[in-house]
């Protein structure tokens, strides 16, 4: 479905070369779950926006269904069917939730079909299809909106940063369903246990270098610095 | 009325025909061509000026006054006062459109001073819509001129749009509160190509406990200008916030203005703006939705608008 070869993301800064990510290659299968894992600042970000179009590579290909998309725009990207969930979501003034997900599934839905997406991701609904998708929203509401909106969209390629983040542990736990339930593939950045436990790959970003690329059991030893816990404690 | 004073008719007023059920006066290219008054809402002309003054009785609650203007004719530059007399206990909508469409190269206008007399612990919804129609040779001038008194505990709210096709505008709103009274201001401005707008609001909150709110929302575009000006004196305890937000595109310009004056020790006022152009993010996520980046921008601009 999605094929990295050699990634490179260099920047200028204060008139020096710096080099963001470096040399990055893997593979995202059909319907697979894979979680890209690492400390902050290792380009985990970067590299998600250089899928979506966002930021253009220095160097390296990308290939989606075996088309060589490194050039196309992040519209033509989305039509082709990936979608992106912002680490940060981005807010606006006057445009309502419910604008953001007709302008999603390209139709004018009815209030119930809306509030269908926004259910899915744990949000009362009738609430907040109204609302203004504005700052006035908290960070978690934003944050789910986000994912609702990548429902309303329904693309093949899902990418979304840091999900959980500002979502409550609790909930966090019924929304990893999506991940996996969804008929559909998921490049997820997460430092979450849970989610990493479910994936049908992870990979582990150090430094703008891929360090470690396999399953869960594979990659264990070199997670357990990097993965959050905080669920089961909070369980206990 | 033809098929493009009837367009007008209905983006200015909302109103799909003439003649209407319910208050209103509709004036076309100078002249009255409907009128209709309601038991509790009279509208009589002016005798020694062009005009209207409509008279809305105490405890009149749940009716609507449409006055809607239209200049069709190139050339016609019409000039009018409309008064407003709401008494006590009062509860209305009002709605004074005003659109102009014209082709060639003589300017057509429309000049509306409106003055609200309003009594107390009413309630009035007042929306304003001006719209400029026809080729872009032709100038189209419209200077409104809103004048508020508000009586004791009423509220007042303005929602006041100018979206497109206007070349040039001075737009003033002059306001005084007494005691507890309430005042909102909501006004969405949209200019391109060569548009001059200037807007001004000018509010005295004389009482004790009054309030006002202005919310100014503007995009320029092309080499359009736009100047804010505002002026809040607070002369009692009160809140005043004015708020003026503002989207650049191409080489428009918008200026904003504040002054806040603040006569007593417990007056508060605070002024709020921001202008620039549309933020890159926002354009990326619409695109991520799969819109292109004129789509998106337009999207965002009639968001930002509404
Ligand atoms: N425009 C920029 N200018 C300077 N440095 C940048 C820029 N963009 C990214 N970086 C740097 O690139 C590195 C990778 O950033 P990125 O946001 O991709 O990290 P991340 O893995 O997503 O981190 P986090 O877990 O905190 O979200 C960081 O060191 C960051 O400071
Ligand atoms: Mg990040």
């Amino acid at each position: 479905m999605l094929e990295l070869q050699n990634v490179c993301y260099e920047i200028v800064v204060n008139n020096k070369k710096k080099k963001i990510l470096d040399d990055i290659s893997f593979k995202v299968d059909d319907k697979q779950l894979v979680v890209l894992t690492g400390p902050n600042g290792s380009g985990k970000s970067t590299l998600s926006k250089i899928i979506m179009g966002i930021l253009v590579p220095s160097s390296g290909k990308i290939l989606y269904n075996g088309k060589d998309i490194t050039r196309l725009s992040i519209t033509e990207r989305a039509k082709l069917g990936l979608s992106f969930a912002f680490q940060q979501p981005v807010t606006f003034k006057g445009l309502k939730v419910k604008d953001l997900i007709d302008i999603a599934s390209k139709k004018k839905n009815s209030v119930i079909n809306a509030c269908d997406y926004l259910s899915r991701v744990g949000l009362c609904a009738r609430e907040y299809i109204d609302r203004d998708l504005d700052s006035k929203l908290s960070g978690g509401e934003l944050k789910r909106i986000e994912l609702a909106l990548i429902l309303a969209k329904n693309g093949e390629l899902n990418i979304c940063d840091e999900p959980e983040a500002g979502i409550d542990l609790w909930s966090f736990d019924a929304l990893i369903k999506l991940f996996k339930e969804e008929d559909k593939t998921f490049l997820v950045v997460s430092h979450q246990r849970r989610l990493i436990e479910i994936a049908s790959k992870v990979i582990l970003l150090s430094r703008g270098k891929i360090e470690a690329e396999g399953s869960y059991e594979d990659l264990k030893e070199k997670l357990s610095s990097q993965i959050c816990d905080r669920l089961e404690e909070g369980n206990e | 009325m033809n098929e493009i004073e009837k367009k007008i008719l209905e983006e200015v007023s909302s109103l799909h025909a003439v003649p209407m059920s319910g208050a209103h006066n509709i004036r076309l290219n100078g002249k009255l061509v409907s009128r209709g008054v309601t038991e509790g809402i009279n509208i009589l002309s002016k005798k020694d000026k062009d005009g209207i003054d409509v008279f809305i009785k105490r405890g009149t609650k749940n009716e609507s006054v449409h006055i809607p203007v239209i200049v069709s004719f190139s050339g016609v530059k019409d000039k009018v006062y409309n008064d407003f007399y709401v008494e006590d206990d009062v509860d209305v909508l009002i709605v004074a459109g005003c659109g102009v469409n014209c082709n060639g190269s003589s300017a057509s206008g429309h000049n509306g001073i409106h003055t609200f007399h309003i009594g107390k612990n009413s309630k009035v919804r007042y929306v304003e819509k001006h719209v400029g129609l026809g080729d872009n040779e032709a100038k189209r001038e419209l200077d409104p001129v809103t004048d508020i008194i508000l009586g004791e505990n009423s509220v007042l709210i303005m929602e006041t749009s100018q979206l497109g096709g206007v070349t040039k505008s001075i737009r003033t709103t002059n306001a005084t509160l007494a005691r507890g009274a309430k005042l909102i201001i909501k006004e969405s401005l949209l200019t391109s190509e060569q548009d001059i707008v200037k807007t001004m609001f000018n509010v005295n909150l004389e009482g004790e406990n009054s309030k006002v709110e202005v919310v100014s929302r503007s995009v320029a575009r092309g080499k359009s200008c736009q100047e804010f000006v505002s002026n809040i004196i607070g002369k009692n305890k009160c809140f005043g916030h004015v708020e003026c937000d503002g989207i650049i595109s191409e080489k428009g310009i918008i200026s904003s203005t504040p002054k806040i004056v603040a006569k007593h020790p417990d007056a508060m006022l605070v002024h709020e703006a921001a202008i620039g152009k549309i933020g890159e993010g926002q354009i990326e996520k619409l695109m991520t939705l799969g819109l292109d980046k004129e789509e998106a921008e337009r999207e965002i601009i009639i968001g930002f608008l509404r």
